[in-house]
């Protein structure tokens, strides 16, 4: 592997450590440590929490609303059914507060009577029993007596603004005076699920103490934690959560699974039992969050040069029926807005606004995609008008060191933009294979003795177009987000000699489990065997924050790096000129447990204010570029995404072969996006709510994924890792973009990129939404 | 939450007939569509079950008098393996493979296909081209039905409550030509958006003739083009001849907007993809 | 109720269950065992994928009086050998060493589909290897590393 890295901090931006795939150590898992849960995944017996057993449970189910709002008037289980045998809970069984806690307490665990429900399958009341078979039977048999309301549906037109930002810089008057070429677009991006294969799956258990334990499929354990006190007017100890092996959560568990242990919880304290609560796929996606439809209008003055002027840039977002996370969901998507391209003249605004549709949350990217997307899409309009090569525009364009963001936020380090940029260009021979497909385009254009129409397509079946993204993604929380959170975590020597890393940060796939033990044994300087990974157990682990923004390897695992190199020192001054392998043992047998606990500091020289938006959006950000390659069959415009280059900085590579795997799955994630992955509603309900009608990419559907990753390290983290689930999905989606347009020559400006759009474009392009006038 | 109705297993076909004639009772077969059904979220739950596994007599593929004959039981996997198959009727091969995926292919069958009748059926453009017959029986004896006689209006066939689909036979005429094609969301488990087949026979300077142009999903059953086929009957595929099929398909196919797809798309991709299968029996 | 006997995993097996009960909640619920996964319950995503006679099937779409007298292998019988030496066979084995798992779910049922195509002398061909487990949803991967696990098992020379 090459050995090339920045310096952390260092003024001078060298080339970054660049890990190609070509170059793989042969060997087990590349010479890294082998995924620690990995056997117990692979043999079976990884317990998830549907394999869980819990003698004498019942089975819990949810009774949701038909109507998309309405007033709630009753409840009426059917006099004709014995109803005696089963529990029901309804609103009046909370016996806290009647709120799922986020960020705003909009949201109830269960509709009141008198109350308003907002959204189609929107929980009302809940029914256990003891076998499936009486809850198949009652579930329809509970009548909800409702009022109809209005609904609202459209974003633009609902009064109901949940968060909106304005972030200006320079003067954009000026700006667009100075243009040479105003340009304005607008672009659209609809819901998708976040579709892990692991249902959401909670289990509650009643405890002596009149407590509770969940067990369940989870991102935070602490935000569950939090929810059940509130809603359950419990003590710390008397909430409990575990989680259990997650199957996959990509955001879709961050939120929700506060609700599903507040339900589980309500039917476990009333039935004095456990119970289990499981969703069906069906009940997953049409009720649990979806990302973020959006609206993005952008208006863009640029130099004949193609340098950018002025950016004036829309957000709209549709958050759905309640808030949930959707501020920080904004906000990082209007700070994303823009792209990282410099320009000196920017207004970003942003509102998101209520509509009865169920609520949209968190989802891999949060905000970013759909914001980038629209920029993506707008710099490849004016490098058309400009008729610049869309590789040379972004050069010109793109964030190099010391140069200002919108917030006022100077990139003082870890700039790897035109690096990721280049890298990308290289690997896909971007401009030579562009020259092809041109050159293609105009053979089809003149062959054949049939011209194409409406009815038929060209001589040649498929035509292949190659597209170029860019894009950047803030790491870790927004702006003070972290310091917020005031996360902790913690190394142990426990009295018995053993050595254990305590955080609440889960594994969901992305590899905590084994990356955790890896830093700490790095630090330690003993094999990563010794080093033991405490279960994510609210009775257990202290707080360190969600598992969510791409913050586990970067900000937990600097506390986590930082608290091994305290206890390592502490235990080393006990036993002078022993290597702490050497000591630790000794050490525990003779002094009993050291545990060091590792509070977040905020990162030198970052700072942000809330109240003016200005500052350290971010403490860093990650750079990605991607190159993708499709083939489009021109009669029925079905792509075919054959490649996808995806070059990423994560600032510093952990563990190469779980950092490929984020790549690579989350460059599948945006290809999805991109081209099939479609929610479709009716009167606010999703008519697509099954695994046969919303369909994700099979392996057959997906490209070949070169993932090269770079290093431009953060300073301001002991490792320099700046974190990586999030940034591939920010740009492979618009690069899919550009090879449709590459290969078809229209541009979709809606995703999905359906081949039904793709073909209504091809016959009218008057279709497309982009408007250029001169200055 | 899967319902769990009674189930009888026969072994014997005639003690199916006798299971069918004493009530209500839906067959399952590969179970790839009614294990779907159990759940209850997609329409009433059956109230007896009809296992059909050990019924052997709806096994196998053969060649007989010019005719293909495929039993109802008979898998996608093992269409796809079948050496008759594969070389009396190889459209068929390709649309078994393009069913579901392997675990899909393993346990579908041609029967099942059949009986479910959905419009979105992929074998079942192939079988209205091929002027198959299905054959029928029951307590009451048994009989051949036209698959271009067999699928009624949406999700329901002409096989009486009493009846069990046997087999199917396609005549193999010397000199036919069958073509197929599948657009579907994605590459594989996918359910089609526009599914056609093409069958003609060509004899020379006559011209084509028994032109066949079926297609699925685009009307509420599996449908025949009669008035496309007209057009394609007695010429040869010029492209003067492609650009008038193309354009009566278009006219004459009635499909609506669903969760899958939009009737515009559907209506210009089935001309679109017939213009193109006549472009390359054309060879121009 | 009746009495269903087969073998599961070289095991006799014996269930009293309604015979329209599935394979997959036999072998969850009755049997115990849960490598087996759901995902859909409706034949999807493959998450379920057992084999039946070397077959692969989605054990939500199999009723389990259709398992009679047949033979069923699910997760914990892929190395049954192996794993009397506490150890994975060839297979999973790659799928560790490529990073093939991440988030898990999945992979049980990938494993059966990859072991069914591997038994039926399936090679190195990363189309072919494809097309075995279109049926198989993977959400974290994109299966990638997946198709090198597999291929590298087709083919040990590498």
């Amino acid at each position: 592997m090459p050995t090339r890295t920045l310096t952390p901090g260092a003024g001078v931006v060298d080339r970054a450590l660049v890990i190609d795939p070509g170059q793989r150590i042969p060997g087990r898992a590349a010479g890294f440590p082998l995924r620690r849960e990995g056997p117990a995944k692979l043999t079976g017996v990884a317990k998830y929490t549907d394999d869980l057993v819990f003698p004498g449970a019942w089975y819990g189910i949810t009774i949701r609303s038909a109507e998309a709002r309405a007033r709630l008037i009753a409840i009426e289980p059917d006099p004709d059914f014995d109803w005696s045998k089963v529990v029901i809970a309804t609103a009046a069984d909370i016996p806290g507060d009647n709120v799922v806690a986020s960020i705003k307490d909009d949201q109830p665990v269960l509709v009141p009577i008198g109350g308003e429900i907002r959204h189609h399958a929107e929980p009302v009341a809940l029914l256990a029993a003891p076998d499936r078979e009486t809850l198949r039977q009652l579930k329809g048999r509970i009548k909800l007596v409702t009022e109809p309301l209005p609904p609202v549906f459209d974003p633009e037109q609902s009064d109901h603004v949940f968060a909106h930002y304005d972030v200006r810089a320079g003067d954009l008057a000026l700006g667009f005076a100075g243009a040479d070429l105003i340009v304005e677009g607008t672009y659209r991006v609809g819901h998708q699920e976040q579709l892990y294969i692991e249902n959401n799956a909670m289990i509650a258990v009643p405890g002596e103490d009149g407590g509770i334990v969940i067990h369940g499929s989870l991102q935070c354990p602490y935000y569950v934690h939090t929810a059940l006190k509130r809603a359950l007017r419990l003590s710390s100890v008397q909430a409990r959560v575990i989680q259990e092996e997650t199957g996959g959560g990509f955001g879709g568990k961050e939120e929700y699974p506060s609700m599903i242990a507040l339900h589980a919880s309500l039917l476990a304290l009333k039935a004095r039992r456990p119970v289990r609560m499981i969703y069906d796929r069906h009940e997953d996606i049409s009720a649990t969050t979806k990302r973020h439809p959006a609206i993005v209008r952008h208006r863009t003055g640029v130099t004949k040069d193609g340098v950018l002027v002025a950016q004036d840039i829309e957000v709209v977002m549709d958050g759905g029926a309640y808030c949930t996370l959707t501020p920080v969901v904004l906000s990082r998507g209007v700070l994303h807005a823009g792209g990282p391209y410099r320009c000196p003249n920017v207004r970003l605004r942003g509102r998101a606004t209520r509509t009865n549709t169920p609520p949209n949350g968190a989802f891999r990217g949060f905000g970013a995609p759909q914001t980038e997307f629209a920029a993506e899409m707008q710099l490849n309009r004016i490098a058309e008008r400009l008729q610049i090569s869309p590789a040379e525009l972004r050069r010109r364009n793109v964030y190099r060191l010391n140069d200002t963001t919108p917030t006022g936020q100077v990139l003082k380090e870890s700039v790897a933009g035109e690096e990721v940029l280049e890298q990308a260009l290289g690997a896909s021979h971007f401009e030579r294979i562009r020259e092809r497909t041109a050159r293609e385009a105009a053979e089809r254009r003149g062959a054949g003795i049939v011209p194409p129409g409406p009815l038929r397509s060209h001589d040649r079946r498929t035509a292949n177009g190659i597209g170029l993204a860019l894009a950047w993604h803030g790491a870790g929380f927004t702006g003070s987000g972290e310091v917020y959170l005031a996360s902790v975590a913690s190394v142990e020597l426990t009295a018995d000699g053993r050595l254990r890393v305590l955080t609440a940060n889960t594994e969901m796939g992305q590899g905590t489990r084994t990356v955790f033990p890896q830093m700490v044994a790095n630090e330690l300087g003993v094999p990563v065997d010794w080093v033991e990974y405490a279960p994510q157990d609210t009775a257990v682990v202290l707080d360190s924050g969600p598992t969510v923004a791409s913050r586990t390897v970067m900000v937990v695992g600097g506390l986590v790096i930082l608290a091994a190199r305290r206890l390592k020192a502490e235990v080393e001054a006990r036993h002078p000129a022993v290597p702490f392998h050497e000591a630790f043992r000794d050490d525990a047998r003779a002094n009993g447990a050291t545990r060091i606990d590792q509070k977040f500091e905020p990162y030198p020289g970052v700072e942000f204010d809330d109240a003016t938006y200005t500052g350290d959006a971010y403490p860093a950000f990650g750079w990605a570029a991607a190159v993708a390659s499709v083939e489009v069959d021109l009669d029925t415009a079905e792509v075919f995404v054959r490649d996808v280059i995806a070059v990423d900085d994560v600032g510093k590579v952990i563990h190469p072969v779980l950092c490929e795997g984020q790549v690579e799955g989350g460059t599948l994630q945006a290809v999805g996006y991109a081209t099939i992955e479609e929610m479709k509603l009716r009167d606010g309900k999703y008519l697509n709510d099954r695994l046969a009608t919303y369909l994700i990419p099979t392996a057959l559907d997906a490209p070949h994924i070169r993932a090269i990753l770079v290093e431009a390290p953060f300073s301001g983290a002991p490792h320099g890792a700046k974190g990586v689930g999030e940034l591939p999905m920010d740009v492979a989606a618009p690069a899919v973009v550009a090879a449709i347009h590459d290969a078809t020559g229209v541009w979709i400006h809606e995703l999905p990129a359906t081949p039904e759009r793709i073909l209504a474009a091809m016959h009218d392009p008057g279709l497309v939404g982009v408007m250029e006038r001169p200055a | 939450m899967p319902a769990e109705p009674p189930i009888d297993t026969p072994r014997h076909l005639f003690e199916a007939y006798e299971r069918l004639a004493a009530g209500p009772t839906r067959p399952i077969a590969g179970g790839t569509d009614v294990m779907v059904a159990i759940t209850g979220e997609l329409g009433p739950i059956p109230d007896r079950m009809l296992d059909l596994s050990r019924i052997d007599a709806l096994r196998g593929i053969s060649l007989e008098e010019g005719s293909l004959v495929l039993g109802a039981r008979t898998t996608y996997t093992e269409i796809r393996r079948s050496a008759l198959c594969r070389e009396h009727l190889p459209a068929l091969v390709e649309a078994a493979a393009t069913i579901g995926a392997a675990q899909i292919q393993n346990r579908g069958t041609l029967g099942g296909n059949i009986a479910n009748a959905s419009p979105a059926g992929d074998t079942l453009p192939i079988l209205l081209a091929a002027d198959a017959t299905i054959l029928v029986g029951g307590q009451r004896g048994e009989r051949e039905v036209a698959a271009s006689d067999f699928f009624v209006s949406y999700r329901r066939t002409a096989l009486a409550p009493d009846e069990l689909i046997l087999h199917v036979r396609v005549p193999l005429p010397r000199g036919r030509e069958l073509r197929f094609r599948k657009v579907g969301t994605r590459r594989a488990q996918a359910i089609s958006k526009v599914v056609m087949a093409l069958a003609w026979e060509d004899f020379g300077s006559t011209g084509w003739t028994n032109v066949r142009v079926a297609l699925g999903s685009v009307a509420a059953t599996p449908i025949r083009a009669h008035a496309t086929e007209a057009v394609l009957e007695g010429a040869h595929p010029t492209p003067e001849v492609a650009d008038r099929a193309a354009e009566t398909l278009a006219g004459e196919l009635r499909p609506i907007d669903d969760v899958r797809s939009t009737a515009d798309y559907r209506r210009a991709v089935s001309a679109r993809i017939l213009h193109r299968l006549l472009r390359d029996a054309g060879g121009w | 109720m009746s009495a269903y006997r087969f073998l599961v995993n070289g095991a006799p097996a014996q269930v009293d269950v309604p015979g329209m009960r599935r394979l997959l909640d036999v072998l969850r619920e009755d049997l115990g065992l849960t490598g087996t996964k759901e995902g859909c319950g409706e034949g999807e995503c493959g998450a379920c994928s057992v084999l039946l006679d070397g077959q692969v099937v989605d054990a939500c779409l199999v009723p389990v009086c259709q398992v009679e007298g047949r033979i069923v292998r699910t997760v914990e019988g892929l190395s049954l050998a192996a794993r009397e030496r506490g150890a994975l066979d060839t297979l999973q084995e790659a799928f560790l060493d490529h990073g093939a798992a991440q988030c898990g779910i999945c992979t049980p049922g990938m494993l059966m589909a990859a072991r069914a195509y591997l038994d039926a002398g399936g090679g190195p061909d990363d189309e072919a290897i494809r097309e075995a487990i279109a049926g198989n949803l993977c959400r974290c991967t994109g299966y990638t590393k997946i198709v090198d696990a597999i291929a590298a098992v087709a083919s040990p020379a590498e």
